[in-house]
């Protein structure tokens, strides 16, 4: 394996949130504990629902917000403080893209002029090389230079987020952090898209980190996948691998929950209870109240990430390496 | 057997702009039926304006009849008999689907009280009994909440149980899982299977999302600029589509298991409803388009028992399925 | 829930003293009583007398804190043009301007709200065209044009009510009518607006999918929610009773709060200006407050939220 371009080791970041207008504010772990190594050329793909906390992980490994506790390393050195020059220029390598183009544009400039601010902001080359590079970057995500003369709002939403992932490369990052970025499209568009960034990240030799609440989305396009829950990863192994023997009853429950052309829900294991909620964090293991297998112990002892086998670990105290062969 | 709801050639354009160009479908009793389609395929509007519940800007003109009897400009207050009374429907965003300044009491009491011959305290046990249904526990205090008091599933649940208020035939259910987490999605579509079960109801689920409607439905109709475009029984859609759309769209589905394939993208984009093409609309996007294709609009044609599709190519599959079961 | 009224009231009061406060420095900084009062020729000794009687001359934070301690002993001060006590100058207004703001609110209400229902419920119509252009005209003309048209119109031209006065009801007429108009167009705006977006949300269609009958969508469903913004307005309508029709008073020379607050302005009485002023800040506070608390009972998403804490 290619040595890690970024190393997360046991981030943690947490909210004061009020609850309500007069309520008392309460701390809310966003992200407790999460260590990721993302080797160069890779992607991960960080997957779990809404209040998993893989957004929140996804802007402090690109150094939007600080964590609480807890590193980042980029290309084996440590993230600069925000605002100095060494920040500039690391942040220059790294990129990201989010679900919602129409917002990461502004409405009332051309397309290209949106590609090219990058390089006028980092002073990349001369006027006429700018130009000349804003037209390979619409040739690379599939658009011609009569999509840049338009505005975003003559664009469509799959012609937007070329546009956004355009801007993105204008610098030549090496890491690109992609949250949600096809979630809003429409499946034939998506298709489109994800092709595209398969593609980009073989040509250019990117590293990604790919955030979605899509098992299919982030199967296609990610090498290791990790599976987040109330802000703790409970299970990470490669892709393939994963999803198709998934160890964690939470992963188990999500990959089941999948809807899939061709079969019938029989057999589908369907959760009770309520999407997870960051305020009120379970004692123990956080997913121990959906839990269709948890015993005693789940209520009351945190599960380490353990190794399985090769590259697999799991958070639970029910999938241990020697009961896991043993069952099998 | 007739057609619990038969609809016909309906048109629906807004502001002189066509979205619907002419459906024909029809939903027998206690059956699931699928419409997938991308957004603007006129999924959401075929039940929007068969209902009467389109703004008034929206022309729309054709058929649908619930059992024999018209509803398209049918007087107002027999349409509001039919609306959850026969024929239910939930929809998308848990958040905004229910008046947030009303109880739930008085949400669901409303539907009881229009549909039901209940009386008294028989409304409230009545509500009490639909909410325990749907599975939102300790149901007699939880009348009592607003709505922001829930979380999008349990607001989803609600919603089914105000939509079984009127003992309906039909539940039409509009893309109830879109805005919902994985885990809560198998939630909402196993209680719509079973109330499905227990009440006999005829079912239109409506999703951009192909195994969804695969997994839920018995009958699958794909949509595609505001027509459909291939109907067939859920699995043999799903093994063997025809039309090459429905099959750009199950190609650009990515796999869950399995060796990964490059995903078969569709070129393009979905035309302006303003610009429509003249011939077939999806010409333009598609791989195998002839000369003809521009043309005119090929006619939803069957090609098989219980298939219809509506290509020009589909001629020619039709001919190998006949030589193939002629030999 | 107390701590929420603790910071409510508390904000209330700074505004009350930040506009007191204001009105004060302004007054003191922008032209001198004693000229204003006794006139350019009087001789420069009474012009002393004057300063020294009413404190003018002491340092202007040593006023300040002088007005303030008078007003913590319930203590308004007295007008410099006739010595009597500011706030009986004031509260003896007080009827005459209600007679114009009380009716001419109720005006507002019932014309500006169901026109601006009813042109959200037809938008589009001839109906709705008409009833915002008539809005957008009543909002954008002044008061004083407005009056002054009424005036020309009916008292002018056909003769049928007085130009101005406070004879009998029928003087009242034209300067009611003048106030309701404004207020009525910005109410029928808002309401139509708010009545519009309501109309948008799903919740709306929910209703009318289980079959509630159109009427009772709107009743039920709709007006509850877009009263919620309406609210809003009619506080701030509420706030301008008693001084809302300064300009109205003076174009009709009505004897009300509002031409007092001019008279005693041009004059530099800085005590009835100080009074006048009080009582505005205070009846505008009050309606914000009662605005505030409106939301609480009208929206249980922010009722809900303190009783559950």
């Amino acid at each position: 394996m290619s040595p890690p371009l970024v190393e997360v080791s046991a981030i943690s970041r947490s909210y004061s949130m009020r609850s309500g207008m007069f309520g008392r504010a309460t701390a809310v772990h966003a992200v407790d504990g999460v260590s990721l190594t993302i080797p160069k050329g890779e992607t991960l793909g960080l997957v779990g629902e809404s209040g998993s906390g893989k957004s929140t992980t996804g802007r402090i490994v690109l150094g939007l917000e600080p964590p609480d506790r807890g590193e980042v390393r980029f290309d084996g050195k440590p993230m600069a403080a925000p605002g100095t020059p060494a920040w500039r220029a690391q942040r220059a390598r790294m990129q990201m893209i989010f679900q919602d183009p129409l917002g990461a544009l502004d409405r009332r400039l051309p397309v290209a002029t949106q590609i090219r601010e990058p390089l006028d902001i980092h002073g990349i080359g001369t006027p006429a090389m700018r130009d000349e590079r804003v037209r390979e970057l619409l040739r690379a995500v599939e658009l011609t230079p009569a999509h840049g003369a338009r505005y975003p709002g003559a664009l469509s939403g799959g012609q937007r987020q070329r546009i956004v992932l355009a801007r993105a490369l204008a610098t030549n990052p090496d890491f690109l952090v992609c949250d949600e970025p096809v979630s809003a499209l429409d499946v034939s568009i998506q298709a489109q898209v994800v092709n595209l960034l398969c593609d980009l990240q073989a040509q250019l030799s990117l590293t990604l980190l790919f955030i979605s609440h899509d098992l299919r989305v982030v199967r296609q396009i990610s090498n290791i996948v990790a599976v987040m829950y109330l802000g703790r990863i409970v299970e990470i192994g490669s892709a393939d691998d994963l999803f198709a023997r998934p160890e964690h009853p939470y992963t188990q429950a999500l990959v089941s929950a999948s809807p899939a052309p061709g079969r019938r829900s029989a057999g589908r294991i369907v959760l009770a209870g309520d999407p997870p909620n960051p305020a009120a964090r379970p004692q123990g293991c956080a997913f121990h109240p959906r839990c269709p297998r948890a015993i005693a112990r789940c209520a009351s002892e945190v599960p380490a990430l353990s190794t399985l086998s090769g590259d697999r670990q799991v958070a639970c105290h029910l999938v241990t390496g020697a009961q896991a062969r043993d069952a099998a | 057997m007739a057609a619990l709801v038969n609809i016909q050639d309906l048109r629906v354009a807004f502001s002189g702009v066509p979205v619907l160009r002419g459906v024909d479908l029809a939903l027998q009793k206690g059956e699931a039926v699928g419409l997938v389609g991308e957004s603007g395929s006129g999924k959401s509007v075929t039940w929007l304006s068969a209902l009467g519940l389109l703004p008034r800007q929206a022309t729309v003109t054709g058929s649908v009849r619930l059992d024999g009897r018209e509803l398209l400009g049918a007087p107002a207050s027999e349409l509001d008999q039919v609306r959850g009374g026969r024929i239910a429907m939930i929809f998308q965003d848990p958040a905004s689907a229910l008046n947030p300044v009303l109880t739930i009491r008085k949400q669901l009491c409303e539907a009881l009280a229009l549909h039901r011959d209940l009386q008294g305290n028989a409304v409230k046990a009545e509500a009490r009994r639909l909410l325990d249904l749907v599975g939102i526990p300790d149901a007699g205090r939880r009348l009592e909440a607003y709505p922001h008091e829930f979380s999008g599933g349990q607001v989803q649940r609600i919603m089914i149980a105000m939509a079984l208020a009127g003992n309906p035939d039909v539940l039409i259910a509009d893309e109830p899982t879109t805005a919902l987490d994985a885990t809560i999605q198998a939630q909402i579509l196993e209680l719509l299977s079973s109330i499905r079960r227990e009440f006999a109801m005829a079912m239109v689920l409506i999703s951009h999302d192909l195994g969804v409607v695969a997994e839920n439905c018995d009958r699958v109709a794909v949509m595609y600029a505001g027509r459909i475009v291939e109907q067939a029984p859920a699995n043999q859609l799903f093994a063997d589509p025809v039309h090459p759309y429905a099959q750009g769209l199950i190609g650009a589905l990515p796999p869950l298991d399995g060796p990964r394939r490059r995903l078969t993208a569709i070129p393009g984009t979905v035309p302006d409803p303003a610009k429509m093409p003249d011939g077939c609309a999806f010409a333009p996007r598609c791989a195998m388009a002839a000369e003809a294709c521009n043309l005119a609009a090929p006619p939803l044609a069957p090609i098989a028992n219980d298939r219809v599709v509506a290509c020009i190519r589909a001629e020619a599959s039709r001919r190998a399925l006949l030589g193939i079961a002629a030999e | 829930m107390g701590r929420y009224l603790a910071i409510r009231f508390g904000r209330a009061a700074l505004t009350i003293v930040l506009v007191v406060t204001f009105a004060f420095v302004v007054l003191r900084l922008s032209g001198d009583p004693a000229l204003m009062i006794l006139g350019p020729e009087a001789p420069p000794e009474v012009l002393a007398a004057f300063r020294k009687a009413w404190g003018l001359d002491d340092p202007i934070w040593f006023q300040y804190l002088d007005y303030f301690g008078a007003i913590a002993k319930g203590e308004l001060g007295r007008s410099m043009r006739d010595g009597r006590p500011a706030i009986e100058l004031v509260l003896e207004r007080i009827p005459a301007t209600l007679a114009l703001t009380l009716p001419a609110f109720f005006f507002k209400v019932a014309l500006g709200v169901p026109a601006g229902i009813y042109a959200a419920l037809h938008r589009g119509s001839a109906i709705d065209r008409a009833v915002m252009m008539t809005a957008v005209a009543g909002f954008t003309v002044p008061s004083f044009v407005l009056a002054l048209i009424l005036v020309l119109v009916f008292a002018v031209q056909l003769g049928w009510l007085p130009s101005g006065g406070q004879d009998s009801w029928r003087h009242a007429i034209l300067p009611i009518a003048t106030l309701s108009l404004g207020g009525a167009a910005v109410l029928a705006r808002f309401t139509r607006s708010a009545m519009l977006e309501v109309l948008g949300q799903p919740y709306i269609r929910t209703a009318s999918a289980k079959g509630v009958p159109w009427r009772k969508v709107v009743t039920s469903h709709a007006l509850p929610n877009a009263a919620i913004p309406t609210v809003t307005i009619l506080g701030f309508m509420v706030g301008t009773l008693i001084a809302g029709a300064v300009v109205v008073e003076s174009v009709f020379s009505w004897p009300g709060v509002g031409r007092l607050l001019v008279v005693a302005v041009a004059n530099r009485d800085l005590a009835v200006v100080q009074c006048i002023l009080l009582l505005v800040a205070m009846t505008m506070v009050t309606s914000n407050l009662v605005v505030d608390f409106l939301y609480g009972f009208l929206d249980p998403r922010l009722r809900a939220k303190g009783a559950h804490a």
